[in-house]
């Protein structure tokens, strides 16, 4: 694995940093440098809250290399507040608490590991949303 | 443009090789469709392949199989898009010879996935998905449909049993293609106990990987009088992550290419007598039915429900076993399903014969939707 690839993701993956588009004013997470709704350039940062809910989830037995020592575990699709969807695992529940429409908050966790030496990737995973987060 | 006629098919069976390489695979597919054609020159050699650089630590794939099917000289092209590589392969070369600039071409799909271990192959295969945001995340190909099928039961009302039309359907045909991975029918009670890879999708809505190669000869149709047309051809894209779509639920690449195919045609959905779908997972059957316009918006399960997709309905698919019978050596099966549907229209099927078929769709997908060509095939012979 490559530190620069990882490195220059620090914003997405610890803070979910986004963009709004200058044009039709949609939050975009992924950033990308046009936007997904009317294609015009989109710069404009944006953090998002990490709030959200789980909108697909299912839960992986066979992992790919790389992440073998964490399986099983589970992955979802979750519905940020702003309205992207983004991918990213669940994390601090068992598989029987999730369902469709769950709300969830964005934490801080390690993603990979590249053997007993190498590199550690942090980055975003979601749990259920706690109780004092809930009450705003 | 140049209407374009396929005269020779050629395949290897989908088996796990051990006694054959990749290059060796790629020169049987080769070789066999230039001996049903009868043809021993080509002007250009495309070869559709996904993971030949991660697990054969080989890529330049069109000068190789150039190489050793002896057509020193060619122009010889490797074309990468995931699952969707050998149908986009395809399309490259109707363009070729569409537009007058080659009177012969190969068109070869073929993969070689067997004999890395599994972790690797799983990691390869996720290469097709948005490495920054899905594939760090440890997602599998199997898990990202996962996330689908169950998103669809949701929004549908769907139970996992529904499903089953499509496995049993495609494992019956499968018996009868000798070149079928598998080749022993299923039941509903064998599809239930079928062990969960990602739940909901369970052992018989995946598609086994295999090794395996196929290949078409393409020509000007009016150097091919009788031989099978490629009447329509197209390719389309959608978001690469399955979390930028607009729509999950809806393949926006398969109705794009499919309209351009129809359009192309001149027909519709109703004129097609068999369909060469992409049920990589069981719910991937689906949406293509709907995206095609075979089914409305959620209605794909049901039309398998009503037995309208097994040989004597409505829209027959997957009539040689499909992806999941047959089996899905990845950048080769958009080729596979054009060749069977090519065996077809010749009526040369064997037992798996539809009688009286005349014109044939295939649709080939990479990754999860974003890369989808469809190709549509007439038979200039009434039977
Ligand atoms: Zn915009």
């Amino acid at each position: 694995m490559e530190v620069s690839r990882h490195w220059r993701l620090q914003e997405q993956r610890y803070k979910l940093v986004g963009e709004t588009c200058d044009n039709c004013g949609v939050k975009l997470f992924p950033p990308r440098d046009v936007c997904l709704e009317c294609a015009a350039p989109a710069k404009e940062l944006y953090t998002f809250t990490g709030l959200g809910e789980v909108y697909s989830y299912t839960t992986i037995y066979d992992a790919p290399a790389g992440f073998e020592q964490q399986a099983p575990y589970s992955v979802a699709l979750v519905k940020l507040e702003e309205g992207p969807i983004v991918t990213a695992q669940l994390t601090d529940m068992d598989e029987d608490e999730m369902y469709i429409g769950m709300p969830v908050e964005m934490v801080t966790r390690k993603l990979r590991t590249d053997g007993d030496e190498g590199m550690i990737v942090y980055g975003y995973k979601f749990r259920p949303v706690q109780f004092e987060m809930a009450v705003k | 443009m140049r209407e374009v006629a396929i005269l020779g098919v050629g395949q290897t069976a989908v088996r796990e090789h051990w006694d054959l390489s990749i290059r060796q695979l790629a020169v049987a597919a080769g070789r066999a469709a230039l001996a049903d054609a009868d043809v021993s020159r080509v002007d250009a050699i495309y070869v559709g392949n996904m993971t030949s650089g991660n697990l054969n630590e080989q890529h330049h794939l069109g000068a190789l199989v150039a190489d050793h099917l002896g057509q020193w000289g060619v122009e010889a092209v490797k074309l990468e898009a995931a699952c969707g590589s050998a149908g986009s392969a395809m399309r490259q070369g109707i363009i070729a010879i569409a537009s007058g600039q080659m009177d012969a071409v190969l068109v070869i799909g073929v993969e070689k996935m067997t004999e890395t271990v599994m972790e690797e192959t799983t990691a390869a295969l996720v290469t097709a998905a948005d490495a920054d945001y899905e594939g760090i995340h440890g997602v599998t190909f199997v898990s990202l449909n996962a996330l689908i099928m169950r998103r669809y039961m949701h929004e549908y009302g769907y139970q996992h049993g529904d499903f089953a039309p499509f496995a049993i359907n495609a494992h019956a045909n499968g018996a009868k293609n000798p070149n079928a991975l598998f080749r022993e029918p299923i039941t509903q009670k064998i599809y239930e106990r079928g062990r969960v890879v990602a739940d909901p999708i369970t052992l018989f809505d995946a598609s086994p990987i295999g090794d395996g190669a196929a290949a078409l000869l393409l020509v000007p149709a009016e150097q091919a009088p009788g031989a099978v047309r490629v009447v329509g051809s197209a390719v389309a894209t959608d978001t690469l992550a399955v979390h930028d779509r607009e729509d999950m639920l809806w393949l926006k690449a398969a109705q794009q290419s499919a309209q351009r195919a129809y359009a192309q045609a001149g027909i519709g959905p109703e004129d097609v007598d068999l369909f060469e779908l992409h049920d990589a997972f069981s719910v991937m059957a689906a949406l293509s039915l709907e995206a095609a316009g075979f089914a409305e918006r959620g209605q794909g399960v049901r039309l398998a429900q009503e037995g309208e997709i097994f040989p004597d309905g409505r829209i027959p698919v997957a009539t040689m076993g499909g992806l999941k019978a047959r089996g899905h050596p990845v950048g080769a099966t958009g080729l596979y399903q054009i060749a069977e549907a090519a065996l077809q229209l010749r009526g040369d099927a064997g037992a798996a014969q539809i009688e009286g078929a005349r014109i044939a769709m295939a649709q080939n997908i990479g990754g999860s939707g974003a890369t989808i060509a469809t190709h549509i095939l007439r038979n200039p012979i009434a039977h």
